[in-house]
């Protein structure tokens, strides 16, 4: 991503997981990367932990031991709306919005860094290795003279005892986890939090997760029901499908996810207008009734054609989009194929609010097929050549199409897309059930929302992430 | 059969000891409950002459001996001269005004080879010889004399009966009314530390009929001849040869008298009932049987690391006792306080075998099955005791224990599979059980296994968790697959029991987790793991109490002060005497050292590692 520096994992490390008994997000900066400064990827990479914070209400524990803006890519991470500042803004937001804001300095928290402490509701340094300054011992050498050692400058003494800076003093990093443990148990109920209990009992599929590879295969070309998947990951294997004879290239229908309902969507061919339709009916019905959704995408794209177009498909593909855009249920999206064009829009793609977007290692995502792309380009130019009457020869097409397909195959490839944020990771297909469990829980923290179709008006609060629906009087 | 009259048992703190005090409360409690008797337990006033007196003169019958027999017992020199009139063997000595060394001589003859003579002036072990033979006697003299002329200026000496690797033999005795006596065979309690049983058995070992029936016969004349009525324990100290010599005479019922009932299966509290009631004894002599063997652990509440064997007093957070594979007598629960005021023993652990190795293998399966949580006991040194091949071998004597301190003491290895199951159950104790898949699932991490360190003692071991009941443990890069099932958590919530198989061995492990955090994991071996929060406790506290000023070892109340502010003491100098657990501490200095103050009070309650004493160290 940026050329011959390496920087595994954009330097920082983010997950969700459990914290006395609570679910919590920890952004942790990876010191050994760059010394822990931020890349462009790890401002996206913060404020997409951030995001998942405010969305689904938890608690941010950040691990804090980073040199700051990583300073000859100043440009790309400073002052637009995007950029460093939105972290300390979320974290001011949050903090109001009542979600707790807990820093734990392990390392050195230097300038911008050093406001990642201080904007939290409460922070734990470790003596020796944490420090916290606005300018290090060199830029103060620089600036006024002062020749000073960075513990005293900034250390867990000093900030503990004297500054006030930091609240708790940690005698080593195990301890001051410890420290921090403690304090998320502290940090009470909160608002509405834990989500409602599953509503039966777990059921394992009947069929194994491992038998997903024989289903799936590796040639996306290659077609195959899509209920096989769906079997191997809800609760029992039971699926209770809804509209099964209109629209078959969508199955939708409920079904549990570790005891809890969710209503599914996945692709079983392209999208026609009564797909899309049907798509549409289904998630009114899961929004009224709150149940959170599920799309499984593997879908090259709406149909086209004279007969499509006729068909509305447009204006039918809409409603669709529509639905997805305004459901305020939790909308959690997983790649299991091709993610082409608007069936990446019509199925929840990163842009139409899916609390969590994952993919499997043989999905693809493009604005179309490779092929067809360097088809479009190559028939563009083709019909140029011939009505200035001039010969397109064999060789002149596999010129414009190769490389097309070469650099389709490579930006739709999951490690390109999951290197950009375009998701939030790329996992096994065998532990589809685990991650969207896990992921499902992590959004019924916070309490489903109401949705309003008719009078919905979009206010984007951060960026795409916040939705708020406003009811007219 | 009248109602079995009211018993009160009697213990109280040492301060309490006046008897009269004491008494007031019983009588007038035994008056109002209407009791016509008092059992007085086996403390301090189960041999009390005055308060035996104070029964019969209330008309309420004391159970126990008659008043006369404990005073007349209680008197060494007067016992030993009524043991000896009544033929019963004594420890001979000589202890008189012809010093010439041909008397001597004559009376270590009489008295019997091995002699040991002593500097009458002496101590310390100075002046002290051993003659084993009458050849040895004038070398070994002349040496104790010299020895004993150049440390304290005397040499006069008394001769007295030497038993080599003593054993501490007794025989169970009773009487009653009508003057029947009878013996209830002999038990051993020859396996000592600081002069306090830790393990009883009955029979003693390696002891053939004969003696058997000889200690029996001795032991029921020594009862006679103080016309001894009720339950009583006559003492006997036992050589290599078997042969023996009366000590003294318990006149009570002893804490080690449940290895007598299980062997001859009587209940002698029962007995002592019968007796005070008037009745003959329930059986005849030829009517009591020997069946088996038996054997008792006490339980205490102490520090057994290089045989310090320090009392130690707090809470017992939790306690465990196995009752349904062993009788054990107690009195105490988890939550329970340990105190310094009474000797630190939780329990007695007692248990019946059909032989003696049998009854040793049961009592190890039942201290196996004992846990106490908050205190460091004595349980697996025991184990080691029995476990010990000249423990199994039934030679068992009073210095057993320094003797073979080599071999007990020694630290043993942490075995694999007590890595496997401590580091086990540290991660499953520590998982939160929430209602949430985030807690329920098997630890996940996207397209990563995560792994878990637990450190046991000076090894850490990484566990992966491969399924619901598969782990892999690595230890020093070797890595093991552990099938782990069977998990369940006690209704209580503190224990936490599982089944572990690993390496082609299978066995159940639990693991008991305290308030405080600690967890006891007992398998196949016993090992604490203390909470990882402990290691940082209370920063910049506990630097400050050494720095060579006196500090208390233990909690206690402090005797006497023998320093004061501004003295100048030498190392090694007595500064304060604390009393713990029935025991005196001297707290002496470490170093020479001027006294900068005095910071404690006599009779003030100290807790441990209070200062007690600030000191300054003198340059020399």
């Amino acid at each position: 991503m940026y050329g011959n520096e390496e920087v595994p994992a954009g330097g920082i490390l983010s997950a969700i997981g459990q914290i006395a008994g609570r679910l919590c997000v920890i952004v942790a900066n990876d010191a050994t990367v760059k010394g822990g400064t931020y890349y462009p990827i790890t401002v996206k990479k913060h404020l997409r932990a951030q995001q998942i914070a405010a969305e689904n209400g938890l608690p941010c524990v950040y691990l804090v031991d980073s040199g700051g803006a990583n300073l000859p890519r100043q440009a790309d991470i400073f002052a637009d709306e995007r950029h460093f500042g939105r972290i300390f803004y979320n974290q001011a937001t949050m903090s109001g919005a009542g979600i707790p804001q807990l820093a734990v300095v392990m390392g050195s928290c230097t300038a911008g860094g050093a406001y990642v402490p201080a904007m939290s509701d409460q922070s734990i340094i470790v003596k020796k290795t944490g420090t916290v300054f606005l300018g290090g011992p060199p830029l103060v050498k620089a600036a006024t003279g002062e020749e000073i050692s960075a513990e005293a400058l900034g250390g867990a003494d000093l900030h503990c005892r004297e500054s006030g800076v930091t609240d708790y003093y940690a005698h080593s990093d195990s301890h001051a986890l410890h420290l921090a443990r403690a304090a998320v148990a502290g940090m009470g109920a909160g608002g509405a939090q834990g989500g409602p209990a599953p509503s039966r009992a777990v059921e394992e599929p009947l069929y194994s997760p491992e038998s997903i590879y024989g289903v799936v295969g590796t040639n996306l070309k290659n077609t195959y029901d899509v209920r096989e998947v769906i079997a191997r990951i809800v609760d029992g294997s039971r699926f209770d499908e809804f509209k099964p004879l209109y629209g078959e290239t969508l199955v939708t229908g409920w079904a549990h996810l570790h005891g809890r309902q969710i209503g599914i969507l996945a692709n079983n061919g392209v999208l026609f207008a009564e797909s899309a339709v049907k798509g549409a009916h289904f998630i009114e019905l899961c929004a009224q009734r709150k149940i959170p959704l599920i799309f499984l995408q593997n879908i090259t794209g709406f149909m086209v054609g004279r007969d499509a177009e006729a068909g509305g498909i447009a204006k039918h593909g809409a409603k669709l989009v529509t639905a997805v855009s305004c459901a305020a249920v939790p909308k959690i999206t997983l790649l299991i194929g091709g993610s082409y064009g608007a069936g990446n829009y019509g199925m929840c793609g990163r842009a139409f609010g899916a609390r969590f977007v994952f993919m499997w290692p043989n999905a693809r995502i493009s604005v179309m097929g490779g092929e067809q792309a360097a088809m479009v380009l190559a028939t563009v130019q083709e019909d140029r050549r011939k009505k200035e009457g001039k010969e397109w020869t064999k060789e002149e097409d596999d010129a414009i199409r190769r490389p097309v397909i070469q650099s389709f195959e490579k930006e739709g490839h999951p490690y390109f897309a999951s290197a950009r944020l375009w998701d939030d990771g790329v996992i096994d297909p065998k532990d589809s059930r685990k991650v969207l469990g896990l992921a499902l829980e992590a959004t019924l923290q916070k309490s489903i929302g109401e949705t309003n179709f008719e009078s919905a008006v979009r206010v984007v609060l951060d960026g795409d992430s916040f939705i708020r629906n406003y009811s007219a009087e | 059969m009248q109602e079995p009259p009211t018993t009160l048992t009697a213990s109280a703190p040492q301060q309490q000891l006046r008897v009269t005090s004491v008494w007031t409360k019983y009588s007038t409690t035994a008056i109002k409950s209407g009791a016509q008797a008092i059992h007085p337990g086996y403390g301090f006033l189960s041999e009390n002459a005055i308060f035996a007196n104070k029964c019969a003169e209330a008309g309420i019958v004391f159970i126990g001996p008659p008043a006369q027999a404990i005073t007349d017992m209680g008197a060494k020199d007067i016992s030993k001269r009524i043991m000896q009139q009544a033929k019963v063997p004594v420890v001979e000595g000589f202890h008189g005004e012809d010093q010439s060394d041909a008397n001597l001589k004559v009376h270590a003859e009489k008295i019997g080879y091995p002699v040991m003579l002593k500097a009458v002036f002496g101590g310390g072990g100075k002046g002290m010889r051993i003659a084993f033979t009458p050849a040895d006697f004038v070398e070994a003299l002349s040496s104790a004399r010299s020895e004993a002329r150049k440390s304290f200026g005397r040499d006069e000496m008394l001769v007295e009966k030497f038993v080599e690797r003593p054993r501490h033999v007794e025989v169970q005795v009773f009487g009653d009314s009508h003057g029947n006596y009878v013996h209830l065979w002999e038990r051993d309690c020859s396996v000592q530390r600081r002069h306090q049983k830790i393990i009883e058995e009955a029979p003693a070992p390696n002891i053939d009929h004969a003696t058997r029936l000889r200690l029996g016969e001795s032991a029921v004349k020594a009862a006679a001849a103080v016309n001894y009525v009720g339950a009583g324990t006559v003492e006997f100290i036992m050589d290599p040869r078997n042969d023996f010599y009366f000590m003294e005479m318990n006149t009570r019922l002893q804490v080690e008298h449940p290895v007598s009932e299980l062997i001859t299966g009587t209940d002698l509290v029962e007995w002592q009932l019968r007796v005070a009631q008037g009745e003959k004894l329930p059986l005849k002599q030829e009517e009591i049987p020997l069946i088996g063997h038996a054997f008792e652990c006490r339980v205490y509440a102490e520090d057994t690391v290089e045989g310090a064997f320090m009392p130690s007093a707090g809470k017992m957070e939790y306690a465990s006792f196995p009752t349904e594979i062993a009788r054990v007598d107690t009195g105490v629960e988890s939550g329970d306080e340990v105190s310094v005021h009474y000797d630190p023993m939780i329990a007695k652990v007692i248990v019946h075998g059909r032989d003696r190795a049998s009854a040793s293998q049961a009592l190890d399966a039942a201290l196996a099955k004992t846990t106490i949580v908050g205190l460091p006991t004595n349980i697996s040194f025991v184990r080691r005791i029995l476990a010990h091949p000249e423990f199994a071998a039934g030679n068992v004597y009073t210095e057993f224990i320094p003797d073979h301190s080599a071999e007990l003491f020694k630290e043993i290895p942490v075995t694999k599979a007590e890595l496997i199951e401590g580091a086990l159950a540290q991660t499953l104790s520590s998982r939160v059980s929430t209602d949430k898949l985030y807690s329920q699932l098997i630890p996940f991490r996207v397209n990563h296994q995560p792994v878990v360190t637990k450190k046991c003692g000076k090894k850490s071991v990484d566990l992966v968790q491969k399924d619901e009941n598969t782990w892999e443990a690595e230890i020093d890069g070797e890595k093991t697959t552990v099938l782990v099932s069977e998990l369940r958590r006690s209704s209580c919530g503190h224990e936490l029991h599982f089944r572990v198989e690993a390496e082609g061995e299978a066995w159940r492990t639990k693991a008991v987790e305290t308030e405080s955090g600690t967890l006891v994991v007992v398998g196949k071996g016993e090992q604490t793991y203390e909470p990882e929060a402990k290691e940082w406790g209370d920063a910049g506290a506990g630097g400050a109490a050494t720095g060579g000023h006196a500090i208390a070892p233990m909690p206690g109340i402090v005797e006497r002060i023998l320093v004061q502010k501004g003295d100048v003491v030498k190392a090694g100098q007595a500064l304060v005497v604390v009393v713990a657990m029935k025991m005196e501490y001297i707290i002496r200095a470490t170093r020479d050292s001027i006294v900068d103050d005095v910071t404690c009070a006599p009779a003030q309650n100290v807790p441990r590692s209070a200062v007690l004493v600030k000191l300054t160290a003198q340059e020399q």
